[in-house]
């Protein structure tokens, strides 16, 4: 096992390289707009009335929604970890020590080990991507995350022949996480995607948002994010990646397997059995929107699903 | 009885005010900005809570009034009753109005197609006779006999209440469950008292005349 001791200082417990990257950016905002408020890095929105980040030319992967708020993004969460209420995310997750972390990485790879987060971010390149994201319930939100994409960890990793899946999991510490205590999910949470969609330039690693690191309650120190897929796809503080062979299981499909199935594409003519997905309620918005195939991203995505009868692999 | 009167004079009106209390925290939240980053989410599963709450409300003052003796109690049953049917129906324009927005085709097929939005409904239309018999003037015009029997209504529009609620959570279970827990212990009482009096009829005959005070 390579299980690295933190007998070196690690960067993070120096200047987060967030931390570092915002003043940068508070620095650019700052001077741009000519105010000198620290606070306008913690509260973007007092800039303009309303959040704005990142600043500059937009990459290929960026909509051009407008952003969600950040106080909206990190006080209303479906993280059951900490609470099935909204609000219990940003609530109860104040004890949560996302530092240090190691990530086990095993199955189906040449080099299963154990590592530390910082080894597995550190080799990539962190980017900022304006992404949709749909929720099963019925609303949707447009964040701007921080994260780089996990085909780029798979690359290193070296999966072989035999991988078909990758299956993630995320952390179980009852103690820290008070929503673990009773059983309404199965915990461990875990989540699944076939190795193609985990390779898709799209999927993204993320380790921050609106330029800061994540806070607990959007998964820190490290999540998925998968934009043509339902949220819940989108698995929160990741303990463990294994590659495997056969299709994984996955917790919502687990708990209700005719609602929830494993690829869980946001799809409008597929209804969950309970509430229509045709339309959805962008938070801060009044009238609903029609909801996308793919969330908008069928031209980047469909690809991987033609001639699949997305009602049946639902 | 002028105690009785003092006791009603001071307590009816202080129920009233509180049966405005969640509607007036609602609009206080609202306005101070303190509902989530979902407000209508918010005004939705707080008027149907508090739907649900009165009618279990009301539904306890029998019971309460049995158990404790105290007469008085029965005189808020139709004040909690149209407090109900008050959260029922801003739960429903809530729905109508800011979550559809009038799209008439989308409710109709939420209505017919999402067993919990049937039963909601249901449970709601329910409360519409209810309501508007609610006078003593239309009770005493109906008779005891027939204003009692529409008014077991109210028995499935608590139970219509539950199972909607039991229907809509995604995974956890223990809200709704409670709920249905204190409905089972009031239709509990009722069930228990009606077999009881079918063995003591004669004592059965002036709490019948007391329930229509």
């Amino acid at each position: 096992m390579l299980i690295k001791q933190a007998d070196e200082v690690h960067p993070s417990e120096i200047t987060p390289e967030n931390v570092y990257l915002n003043r940068r950016a508070f620095i650019r905002i700052a001077s741009a707009a000519g105010i000198g408020l620290a606070s306008s890095v913690v509260f973007p929105e007092l800039l303009h009335g309303q959040d704005r980040w990142p600043q500059g030319k937009k990459g290929p992967y960026d909509v051009d929604d407008e952003l969600n708020k950040f106080k909206d993004i990190t006080t209303y969460n479906n993280f059951y970890e900490f609470g099935v209420d909204k609000s219990d995310p940003s609530e109860n997750a104040g004890s949560f020590r996302p530092k240090p972390w190691t990530v086990r990485i095993e199955g189906e790879v040449k080099k299963p080990a154990t590592y530390n987060l910082e080894d597995i971010v550190k080799p990539s390149q962190v980017e900022d991507r304006i992404y949709r994201h749909r929720c099963v319930e019925g609303w949707s939100m447009v964040i701007p995350w921080r994260g780089f994409p996990l085909a780029d960890l798979i690359k290193r990793i070296e999966p072989t022949s035999r991988a078909k899946y990758v299956a993630f999991e995320t952390v179980y510490r009852p103690e820290e996480m008070p929503g673990q205590k009773r059983r309404v999910l199965e915990w461990p949470y875990v989540e699944g995607l076939r190795l193609d969609e985990a390779r898709h330039p799209l999927t993204l690693l993320a380790v921050g948002l609106y330029g800061k690191e994540l806070l607990n309650q959007n998964g820190a120190p490290l999540r998925l994010v998968i934009p043509w897929k339902y949220g819940f796809k989108s698995i929160k503080s990741i303990v463990k990646i294994k590659f495997v062979e056969k299709e994984p299981p996955t917790t919502w499909n687990l708990l209700t397997p005719n609602e929830y199935g494993f690829y869980s594409n946001v799809n409008p003519d597929v209804d969950h059995p309970r509430w229509s997905q045709k339309t959805e309620r962008r938070i801060g918005e009044f009238l609903k929107r029609k909801t996308s195939m793919f969330n908008g991203y069928g031209e980047q995505v469909s690809g991987m699903y033609a001639g699949m009868d997305l009602k049946k692999y639902f | 009885m002028p105690k009785t009167q003092w006791e009603i004079r001071v307590l009816k009106p202080l129920v009233f005010l509180l049966g405005l209390v969640p509607a007036g925290l609602l609009v206080w939240k609202a306005i101070a900005g303190e509902l989530s980053a979902n407000p209508i989410k918010d005004i939705t599963e707080e008027t149907g809570i508090w739907t649900l709450r009165f009618i279990l409300c009301t539904l306890t003052i029998t019971p309460l009034r049995r158990i404790s003796g105290w007469a008085l109690l029965a005189r808020f049953r139709r004040m909690i009753g149209l407090f109900a049917f008050f959260y029922g129906s801003l739960h429903c324009v809530t729905y109508i109005y800011l979550d559809q927005f009038f799209a008439i085709d989308e409710i109709l097929r939420d209505v017919a197609k999402r067993p919990f939005v049937t039963v909601g409904f249901a449970a709601f239309v329910m409360m519409i006779p209810l309501a508007l018999t609610s006078s003593n003037r239309i009770a005493k015009w109906m008779g005891g006999k027939k204003w009692r029997l529409l008014h077991r209504l109210v028995y499935l529009t608590a139970l219509g209440g539950v199972i909607h609620y039991l229907w809509l959570v995604k995974a956890d279970t223990q809200r709704p469950v409670m709920y249905g827990g204190v409905l089972a212990v009031l239709l509990g009482y009722r069930m228990w008292e009606y077999f009881r009096s079918r063995h003591v009829t004669e004592k059965t005959i002036p709490r019948v005349k007391a329930n229509l005070a």
